[in-house]
């Protein structure tokens, strides 16, 4: 029987890891043509709804831009948590927190607000999402128990509090009975950076955060120590870095994060509280780290050829009658594609001897 | 000397011919000949990266040659993994001991030995294998409460119970007290005596001349010299695996030169570990100016005690630490290093250093508390200038200015991490095994530097298990003991037999009378 084994190569060079993913992008759209030639669908009509309409049209453009938005947010607080080998998979717990908390802001000063009302939700977001994320932290710290489980199902906890929340208490009692919350404020309302046009200043405070994220994680101790922690826990040990502390502050730092792009999303893009206010951003937000290879920049990039794959996929479902879950199997395909990429950059494939 | 020896009438048990092995541009072993006679106890000497690993890796069929092949009596033959190699009666003793700690010394017998069950009938053969070839052994103890000479004892048994011909011993010495290795050169004997070959691998150059009747140097993957060991002297059997000359530590410091720096008053230490070693009331002053090594086989305790002496874990029940009269007891690794204190853990990869990190990104771990490393936001250049000093000082070679910690040799990832904690300026440091699978040249380096800074004031405190280090560069050695720190005493006013005992008495009474 003949078997395929990797091996390390013992240099990677420059150019091959910049290739790599373009190369498993293509990769994974010519896979992707087969499977819908197959199908008996027009490649062209494709091509156009997933590449080419997103990119092209301002509507498309502003889309995109809105969607990465939270999916970068929250990708960078994940890039801390990860880069420390903690795992935080509740974001999407920490993004509806943050929603919520900020939500309450909004609904607590309807009809009466002022200017106040937006620094404020803004804020009761951040907390909101840090004092959540910090949950799993501290019962890490404390009791030993795995943060991927404990945040994984605080997520779960996370969405049913909003689901009652609007259903009950905080239902609008002019909205015929429908689970929601009344219409925020234009005061409680994060208003569009140019008058008239879509994208809105949580925009600019992603990309904010991708700069500060950079600088963080390339130039400073805090970074260094992060990223010691996740390399080698005895050396960062050694190198008298709290394990405890620094658990502690990277979940504070990916929750704040996620509880930030809920909030932001809750008030420029949805105007009030319901059952559902995420779509999936927390989890997606993984996949944008992990493409972005941890590095800030590179989940910004992930984050909008994601954003745009996701509006492709919608757009698709409509235009090219694909069943939904023929959409997520596409996404599916651009990460095994991507990962493979990954590891044949530091592996090589050779025949078993 | 240097040609291969004629094989003669006796039928060799192996013969590697022109073995070469590469890793990617690395030739780790270069046209490779040896040969062992049955009856024979054959050394394989060489330095840490001579290529004496793999040589045995493909012997016992863990690893394909590139080139060339091997042949037992006479006849060549494919090693195509260890069961093959066991098939045609080829055993292997691996330094790292592969047993369960959890489980009886019969019950890893029996894991070991395909195709048996821990019974009667299994501890009956063992029992007769141990006492032909004089292993002590009690079968029904379980193996976390042995020593590693006893330890050592469970895998030559369970090799020996395939009946090899030929068995392989990889530096099998370097985990036992003097009094152990005599027992192990004993059993060694009998089994030679039988008719068996050895294939012995060190690079203690004493005991292979005293046991030893052939051997082959490897140096950089290629045979330098077949010898006869009785027939050269320690040092030309050094050269041959060396290349120069390497030079002796000169001078020593003065005795107790100054006043007491690290002062440890009956210090109790819960393991972190299950089956880690406690330390039961150590004691230990280190002065100013003096050197003191701490000996003994590992996993006595040592790994405990550096870990409480810097402050990176362990439960301290009891007992204080101090240093210069300040209680650290309570303090962090890095209030420690406030403090004076510099640490050179054991590990080099992943606990000294960043594997996958530079060198100059590796200065801010044990820099960042007392040195100037930038501040809040790290200045790449004063660690760049830094990391240059530290390779300019301590002559570190690697592939490129500025390497990733897992580029380099050992020594030279040691002469580093030494180099930059030395470079701080510590008045005490704490090494922990400080020349570990490090090469004999930079072996030397590292001593002599320990050795001057103790002269030039610091306290220096040495965890070793190479009893020869600890007689060379201390000015007083302790021997520690299953978590039980012997008194230090003068090492010019004592022996290695003396040192040896304490290394496997726990009864620190018992020094008194001996």
């Amino acid at each position: 029987m003949m078997g395929l084994t990797l091996v390390p190569r013992t240099k990677v060079s420059r150019l091959r890891e910049v290739v790599t993913p373009l190369i498993a992008f293509a990769a994974a759209l010519v896979i992707a043509g087969i499977v819908l030639k197959a199908m008996g669908k027009s490649l062209m009509v494709a091509l156009q709804v997933y590449i080419i309409e997103p990119l092209t049209t301002s509507w498309g453009l502003q889309e995109v831009i809105l969607k990465a938005t939270p999916l970068t947010l929250i990708a960078i607080g994940l890039i801390f948590a990860i880069r420390a080998n903690r795992w935080n998979i509740g974001a999407e717990g920490q993004y509806v927190i943050g929603g919520l908390c900020g939500g309450a802001v909004a609904i607590f000063a309807h009809g009466w607000g002022g200017f106040w009302v937006l620094p404020l939700m803004l804020a009761a977001g951040v907390a909101g999402g840090v004092a959540y994320g910090l949950v799993p932290g501290v019962l890490r710290n404390r009791f030993g128990i795995s943060e991927i489980l404990s945040s994984l199902m605080l997520v779960y906890v996370a969405e049913l509090l909003l689901d009652f929340l609007v259903r009950g208490p905080w239902r609008d009692p002019k909205a015929f009975n429908f689970p929601k919350s009344v219409n925020f404020d234009a005061a409680a309302t994060l208003g569009p950076i140019v008058e008239g046009g879509k994208l809105h200043w949580g925009v600019m405070v992603a990309v904010l955060a991708v700069v500060v994220a950079l600088v963080m994680l390339g130039r400073s101790l805090f970074g260094f120590a992060v990223s010691a922690t996740g390399e080698a826990p005895r050396a960062a040990n050694f190198a008298g870095f709290n394990d405890r502390v620094l658990t502690l502050q990277v979940f504070a730092i990916s929750g704040g994060l996620a509880g930030l792009a809920g909030v932001i999303e809750v008030s420029a893009n949805i105007g009030q509280l319901q059952p559902s206010i995420s779509q999936g951003y927390g989890f997606t937000a993984i996949i944008v780290a992990f493409l972005g290879r941890l590095n800030p920049f590179g989940a910004l990039i992930a984050a909008v050829v994601l954003s745009m794959l996701l509006i492709g996929s919608e757009t698709a479902q409509i235009m090219l009658k694909l069943p939904f879950d023929m959409t997520r199997a596409f996404l599916g395909l651009l990460l095994l594609c991507v990962l493979a990429g990954e590891a044949l950059t530091r592996f090589r494939l050779v025949r078993k001897p | 000397m240097s040609t291969a020896p004629d094989p003669g009438p006796v039928q060799p048990l192996i013969r590697c011919v022109g073995i070469t092995k590469r890793f990617g541009s690395l030739v780790a072993n270069d046209a490779v000949e040896l040969t062992v006679l049955p009856g024979e106890i054959h050394a394989l000497l060489g330095e840490n990266g001579a290529g004496k690993s793999t040589l045995v890796k493909m012997l016992y069929g863990l690893m394909k040659p590139d080139a060339g092949h091997i042949e037992w009596k006479g006849r060549r033959v494919d090693l195509v993994n260890p069961e093959a190699a066991r098939a045609l009666g080829i055993g292997m003793v691996f330094q790292h001991f592969s047993l369960f700690d959890d489980l009886s010394v019969l019950e890893n017998i029996a894991l070991g030995t395909p195709g048996a069950r821990a019974d009667a009938a299994l501890a009956d053969r063992a029992t007769r294998v141990a006492r032909t070839y004089g292993l002590d052994l009690d079968l029904e103890r379980p193996v976390w409460t042995l020593s590693a000479g006893e330890r050592q004892r469970i895998e030559i048994a369970r090799c020996l119970l395939q009946e090899p011909e030929l068995i392989v011993l990889d530096e099998p010495t370097s985990v036992l007290t003097p009094q152990e290795t005599e027992t192990l050169f004993a059993s060694l004997e009998t089994l030679r005596a039988r008719g068996a070959g050895l294939l012995f691998i060190s690079h203690k150059l004493e005991e292979v001349r005293r046991l030893c009747s052939a051997a082959t140097i490897l140096r950089g993957g290629k045979v330098v010299a077949h010898a006869d060991p009785r027939a050269e002297t320690a040092a030309s059997l050094a050269r041959l695996m060396v290349g120069e000359g390497v030079s002796d530590v000169r001078a020593k410091a003065a005795v107790g030169s100054g006043p007491a720096f690290l002062v440890v008053d009956r210090l109790s230490v819960k393991p972190e570990i299950s089956h880690g070693i406690p330390l039961r009331e150590v004691s230990l002053t280190v002065r100013s100016g003096e050197v003191v090594a701490i000996a003994g086989v590992a996993g006595n305790g040592q790994s405990e005690l550096f870990a409480a002496l810097s402050g990176e874990g362990g439960m301290i029940t009891a007992g204080t630490i101090t240093l210069d009269g300040a209680d650290v007891t309570r303090l962090a690794i890095g209030q420690r290093r406030r403090l004076g204190a510099a640490y050179v853990p054991e590990g080099r990869l992943g606990h000294a250093t960043l594997p996958q990190r530079s060198l100059s990104d590796n200065i801010t771990l044990s820099w960042h508390e007392t040195e100037n490393v930038g501040g809040w936001f790290l200045s790449l250049e004063r660690l760049k200038q830094a990391a240059g000093a530290i390779i300019h000082r301590f002559d570190v070679r690697g592939p490129s200015t500025d390497p990733r910690a897992a580029q380099l040799s050992g020594g030279n990832l040691q002469k580093y991490i030494v180099g930059r904690e030395i470079e701080r300026k510590p008045r005490l440091i704490i090494v922990d095994q400080p020349t570990w699978g490090v090469d004999a040249r930079a072996a030397a380096l590292i001593r002599q530097t320990l050795v001057d800074i103790a002269r030039d004031g610091a306290a220096v405190l040495v965890i070793t298990q190479d009893l020869d280090e600890a007689f060379e560069i201390s000015d007083r050695i302790a021997a520690i003991c299953g978590g039980v720190l012997h008194t230090p005493v003068a090492t010019a006013s004592t022996t290695r037999e003396a040192v040896g005992l304490k290394m496997t008495s726990t009864d620190r009474q018992a020094e008194v009378a001996a």
